[in-house]
């Protein structure tokens, strides 16, 4: 898999969409993989006491989405620098998380996407993802 | 000033203070070092078909709170800043919560190797504030991720909002009436209510030696400490004693129903009820498992049912 260079990125890029089947197979293993055992993420009984209609995504597995969607697209030598959040409806399992993306900002080295995950209830996460790609001289 | 003088709010907001005066307050080291393992088990789940991480041993950058998590049998889980103001929080009738914000910086890849450590700093508390779920506050903190040296590896600013669920209006006819025995909750019990609302038996431990006690209380009975933290049970518990409730009736329930003092392996003993077996089926030393019922739309009760079911 090659990485991106500098050429290849523009202001207003837009990112290929990534859709994501949110089967309870995925809210469980990916909920178990960042060691996050709270029960409204592996237990439906449990998360429907709490009042939620189904698990639902953990927070630390929308953070590890958010930077797969990113790197999918720079290739395996960038460098996230930053994932910033803002964390909407929940995610459930049954649902599909559908990831769109737009490069907004270069400062430098640094690049910034504005990246947009939804679900059928609305946003999910809306996020900003700052990553430097590596100097040519290594890349 | 003394607290007779102070609203409620007043309280929280001098409480968040003296939280994030205390500063970082630095956890414990992770249970596991970097390792490929645990990387390769993330980038699987999350369906991350980059290589790189494993070809040069370094942690994906958002699976850096991952090696600092607590894990299913958490033990005695590390006291942070944080938990006070959100028992609080919820003491004061703010029990929802959501979060809001996560925001992460990256300084460094952590190692294959590299044992992490986690800081938190109580950051603010600002409310309330009226919000579309309810009145609320934002409560903030930040952590930072420390391996080998000085140099962080990376940090995050949390932010929640903790708020008073709305009464629902116009209640459909489906929803289930309200319980009329409401548990006693307060700064000294917050905690044990919180975890039956994630599914969790927590039973309050002396922060300094270490000893169990429940019902929770404000002074460690043993070393009279008043540092207070609490481990997860693991559920489970035989019947020390039990009644069968016959007469009078009790509102909100039908009678007869078995109330047992139930022995946890932990090691202290709990009131609650046998529930899914039939009361003549109760016996001493009859093996339980925790079980967490929804009394209403908003009271979860733990109880106790036979353990092969």
């Amino acid at each position: 898999m090659r990485t991106l260079t500098e050429d290849q990125i523009e202001i207003g890029a837009v990112l290929p969409e990534l859709s994501i089947d949110l089967t309870p197979t995925v809210v469980v293993s990916t909920a178990l993989a960042t060691m996050d055992f709270t029960p409204v993420h592996h237990d439906v009984e449990g998360a429907r006491a709490q009042g939620s209609k189904d698990i639902f995504l953990n927070i630390l597995t929308t953070m590890g989405l958010v930077e797969r969607y990113v790197t999918d697209w720079t290739g395996p030598e960038a460098i996230i620098r930053r994932i910033n959040v803002k964390l909407g409806v929940p995610a459930y399992a049954g649902d599909r998380l559908d990831f769109n993306g737009t490069v907004v900002t270069q400062d430098g080295p640094d690049y910034t996407v504005e990246v947009r995950g939804k679900v059928s209830l609305g946003d999910h996460a809306t996020a900003t993802v700052t990553f430097t790609l590596p100097s040519d001289e290594t890349a | 000033m003394t607290d007779l003088d102070m609203s409620p709010g007043d309280e929280l907001l001098e409480l968040a203070e003296k939280q994030a005066a205390l500063g970082e307050v630095r956890g414990g080291p992770a249970a596991d070092p970097v390792n490929i393992p645990m990387i390769r088990h993330w980038l699987d789940a999350m369906g991350d078909a980059n290589r790189s991480y494993l070809d040069k041993g370094v942690s994906p950058p958002a699976m850096a709170q991952v090696w600092t998590m607590p894990g299913v049998r958490r033990g005695v889980k590390d006291r942070s800043p944080v938990d006070d103001v959100l028992a609080a929080l919820d003491a004061a009738g703010y029990t929802g919560v959501v979060a809001t914000n996560c925001e992460q910086t990256y300084h460094r890849p952590a190692r294959v190797g590299e044992r992490l450590s986690a800081a938190t700093r109580f950051s603010g508390l600002i409310g309330p504030k009226r919000t579309a779920l309810g009145e609320g506050y934002f409560a903030t903190w930040n952590v930072t991720w420390y391996g080998e040296g000085d140099a962080p590896v990376a940090e995050m600013m949390f932010r929640v909002l903790k708020f008073r669920p709305r009464r629902k209006s116009g209640t459909p006819a489906a929803s289930t009436a309200p319980y009329p025995l409401r548990p006693a909750q307060n700064r000294d019990t917050a905690f044990f209510w919180e975890g039956v609302r994630q599914g969790e038996l927590r039973i309050q431990s002396c922060a300094d030696c270490g000893r169990l006690r429940h019902p929770p209380g404000p002074v460690c009975p043993s070393c009279r400490s008043t540092s207070r933290s609490y481990v997860v049970a693991r559920g489970e518990g035989t019947v020390f004693s039990y009644v069968v409730h016959h007469h009078p009736p009790v509102p909100g329930r039908e009678t007869p129903f078995v109330v047992a003092v139930v022995e946890l392996p932990e090691g202290v003993r709990i009131v609650g009820n046998v529930v899914d077996c039939p009361p003549d089926a109760v016996g001493i030393g009859m093996e339980l498992r925790a079980t967490y019922r929804a009394m209403d739309d908003e009271v979860i009760l733990p109880m106790w049912a036979p353990r092969e079911s």
